[in-house]
C-alpha cells in the first residue's frame, strides 16, 4: 500500500501528468449552482474542516474560492470548526492574494471566522446573523464591513457553498437551513468519502450538489479548469486531479488483494481445510 | 545484537545518511522554509506605528529575488517554519512507526496531539466563547477596552442566565454540592435532544418521505418517456421499501416477507460496500496528502507546484 500510493506520486509530480476526469451528473450540479450566479451576488462559504482532513478537501476548498472569484460573486467565509478559519487562511492566501489582488478584503469577501455551537450556530444565523456575529475574525464590527450592509440572515445568500468533514457540517446545514427555508436557501457541498454516503439520501431535493471525497473535487478542479484554467493551468489547481493518481493504483491493489483472498478462502474450504 | 535491533538499527542509519545527503551534499538541500516580509500600516489612522507580517513564500521566489538584488531583506528564510517541517515530518515518521509496533515515538507524537489539542480546544473556547458570546454580550464596554475593539453591542443581561448555569455547571468541582451541576446539564441534554429531534423529523423523516415519493414512468415534453430515470426511481423505491421490511420485526420473515427481506438485505449491502469504497478512497487520500508532504515539504524530492529550483 506503502509504495501503491508512493509511486504514483513521484511520477505523476516528476511528469506532470494525471490521468483524465469525466464529471458526473453531481460535481456538474456543483459547477452550475456556482456558474448561473450573477456578479456581486452574495455567497456564503462555510469551511468545516481542519488540517486532518485537508488532503481531501483542501483541493476542492481551493477550487470553490477560485471559481467564485473568477465569477466575481461577493465571498463570506465562515467556520463551525475551531481551525476553519485558518483553511479559510489558506485558500484566502493561495487563490485571492496571489492571483486576484483586485479583491478587496470587506468588499469582496470577508472571513467571519469560527463560532462554537455546531447546529446551534446554524439555527440561530438562518434568521438573525448579527445576534452572533458582532465582528468579523480580526475583530472588525459587522457595521464597519461594507459587504455586511445588506445582510440580515443566512436567506439574503444566493448560494451556500459547505466543505466538511463531519460534524458540525453539510448534514446539519441540510437540517436546519435548507430544508426548513427550501425557497429561500441553497446549498452545495465537498465532503469527505466517510460522510458521502450518509448524504446521497438529501441529493437533490436538499442538496442539489455534492463533491463526494478526493474524486469528486477531481471533476470540479477539471471544470473550472476548463472553463477559467487557460492552456497551462498553474499546478496549485490540479492537486484533486494529481492525486487521483495514487487513488487509482491503491484501489487496483485493494481489489487484487479481496480477490486473491476470497480465491484462497474458496480454494482452502474445497480442500476441506478449516479457516 | 538481535536480528530484529540489528535491522532497526540498521534502517535508522540508512536513513540518517540519506537525509545527511539531503542536506549537505545537495546544492539545494531540504525541508526548508521561506517567508515574505509585508509591512502593514492602518489605512485610516495617522501614525507612525505600523508592523511586519510574514507571508509564506517559496524557494523560487527567494532566489529570484537575490538573483536581482543580493541586498534584498523582502525574501527571508524562515527558521520557526524551517523547524515546523522538520518537527511536522517526524512526527509524522513516529505514527507511521505504530504499523510496525506500539513504541516510544509513537507514544510521544499521540501524547503531544492530545495535549496541544486539549490547549487549543481551551484557549479557542475562551476567546471565541467565553469573551465575545458571555463577556462581550454583558460587559460590552470593557471587552471593547482591551479585547475586542471592533464590539459595538449594548449589554443584554439576559446573557446572567448562561453565566450562572455555567457556574452551576463547574460547580461539580467544588468539595460539596456536585448535585448543582446536574441541573445546566438537564437543560444541555433537553434543548440539544429538542433541537436534533426537530432536525431528524424534518430533514430526514418527513423529508426522506417526501423524497421517495416519485414517479415511477418519468416523462418530459422534450424527450418522452425517459427509461434510464424511470428505472433509477423503481429502484429507489423498491430498495426503500424492501429495507424497511428487513427492519420490520413484528411479523415473521418467512414466505413474502422473508424474500422481500433478503432482497432489502442485498440493498444494505450495496449500501455498506459503497461506504467501505468512500472511506477507503478517503483513508487513502489521507496517506496520499502525508506522502506528497515527506516528498515535497520535506526531502524536496518532488515538485508538483514549481516552486523551486535547483531541482
Amino acid at each position: 500500500m506503502f509504495l501503491s500510493v508512493t509511486i504514483p506520486i513521484y511520477i505523476i509530480a516528476k511528469t506532470g501528468k494525471s490521468f483524465p476526469e469525466t464529471p458526473t451528473v453531481l460535481s456538474e450540479a456543483v459547477f452550475q449552482s456556482i456558474e448561473i450566479l450573477e456578479e456581486g451576488d452574495p455567497v456564503l462559504l462555510s469551511f468545516d474542516f481542519d488540517p486532518a482532513s485537508e488532503g481531501e478537501l483542501g483541493p476542492m476548498a481551493t477550487a470553490f474560492v477560485r471559481h467564485c472569484a473568477e465569477k466575481k460573486v461577493k465571498m463570506y467565509f465562515m467556520a463551525l470548526w475551531p481551525v476553519g478559519p485558518q483553511m479559510v487562511d489558506d485558500a484566502v492566501a493561495k487563490v485571492i492574494l496571489s492571483d486576484f489582488p483586485d479583491l478587496e478584503y470587506g468588499k469582496d469577501y470577508v472571513n467571519l471566522g469560527f463560532k462554537p455551537g455546531n447546529e446551534g450556530v446554524i439555527k440561530v444565523i438562518v434568521t438573525d446573523m448579527r445576534e452572533l456575529y458582532t465582528t468579523d475574525d480580526i475583530g472588525t464590527s459587522i457595521n464597519e464591513i461594507p459587504m455586511m450592509e445588506n445582510i440580515t440572515s443566512v436567506q439574503d445568500f444566493n448560494l451556500i457553498i459547505n466543505v466538511s468533514a463531519g460534524y458540525a457540517g453539510t448534514k446539519e446545514w441540510v437540517q436546519y437551513a435548507s430544508t426548513p427555508y427550501p425557497d429561500k436557501i441553497k446549498i452545495v457541498a465537498g465532503c469527505t468519502g466517510v460522510q458521502a454516503p450518509l448524504l446521497y439520501p438529501y441529493i437533490p431535493n436538499q442538496l442539489p450538489g455534492l463533491l463526494g471525497a478526493i474524486k469528486g473535487a477531481a471533476e470540479y478542479e477539471k471544470l473550472v479548469i476548463d472553463k477559467y484554467g487557460g492552456n497551462d493551468p498553474d499546478p496549485k489547481y490540479l492537486e484533486a486531479k494529481r492525486r487521483m493518481g495514487p487513488q487509482l493504483v491503491a484501489h487496483l491493489l485493494i481489489i487484487i488483494l479481496i480477490i486473491l483472498a476470497n480465491y484462497i478462502y474458496f480454494v482452502e474450504k474445497r480442500r476441506g481445510v478449516s479457516v | 545484537m538481535k536480528r530484529e535491533t540489528l535491522i532497526s538499527t540498521s534502517l535508522l542509519v540508512l536513513g540518517a545518511l540519506f537525509l545527511a545527503g539531503r542536506i549537505f551534499l545537495t546544492e539545494h538541500g531540504m525541508g526548508k522554509a521561506y517567508v515574505r516580509a509585508v509591512e502593514i500600516k492602518p489605512k485610516e489612522v495617522v501614525t507612525d506605528v505600523s508592523w511586519t507580517k510574514y507571508e509564506n513564500a517559496t524557494q523560487r521566489q527567494y532566489h529570484e529575488s537575490v538573483d536581482q538584488d543580493p541586498d534584498q531583506t523582502q525574501f527571508q528564510f524562515s527558521l520557526s517554519r524551517t523547524i515546523g517541517i522538520w518537527v511536522a515530518a517526524f512526527f509524522t515518521l513516529f505514527i507511521f512507526s505504530f504499523l510496525y509496533r506500539d513504541n516510544p515515538f509513537y507514544k510521544i507524537a499521540e501524547s503531544v496531539v492530545v495535549g496541544v489539542s486539549a490547549a487549543y480546544w481551551m484557549v479557542v473556547g475562551f476567546w471565541t466563547t467565553i469573551v465575545p458570546n458571555l463577556l462581550g454580550k454583558l460587559a460590552p464596554e470593557w471587552i471593547n477596552s482591551w479585547a475586542m475593539p471592533g464590539l459595538d453591542t449594548k449589554a443584554e443581561y439576559i446573557y446572567l442566565v448562561p453565566l450562572i448555569m455555567g457556574i452551576m455547571l463547574i460547580w461539580r468541582l467544588a468539595p460539596k454540592g456536585g448535585w448543582i451541576s446536574r441541573w445546566p446539564l438537564a437543560f444541555i441534554i433537553g434543548t440539544t435532544a429538542g433541537i436534533r429531534l426537530i432536525g431528524f423529523i424534518h430533514a430526514d423523516f418527513l423529508g426522506q418521505i417526501r423524497n421517495t415519493i416519485m414517479s415511477l414512468a418519468v416523462y418530459s415534453p422534450e424527450t418522452g418517456f425517459n427509461v434510464w430515470d424511470s428505472i433509477k426511481n423503481i429502484i429507489i423505491v423498491i430498495g426503500v421499501l424492501t429495507t424497511i421490511v428487513y427492519f420490520f420485526f413484528s411479523i415473521e420473515h418467512e414466505g413474502f416477507v422473508g424474500q422481500t427481506a433478503k432482497v432489502g438485505i442485498w440493498f444494505l449491502m450495496i449500501t455498506f460496500g459503497a461506504a467501505f469504497g468512500y472511506t477507503v478512497m478517503g483513508r487513502i487520500a489521507l496517506l496520499a496528502i502525508r506522502m506528497e508532504f515527506l516528498m515535497n515539504d520535506w526531502l524536496w524530492l518532488i515538485d508538483p507546484s514549481h516552486t523551486r529550483v535547483f531541482m
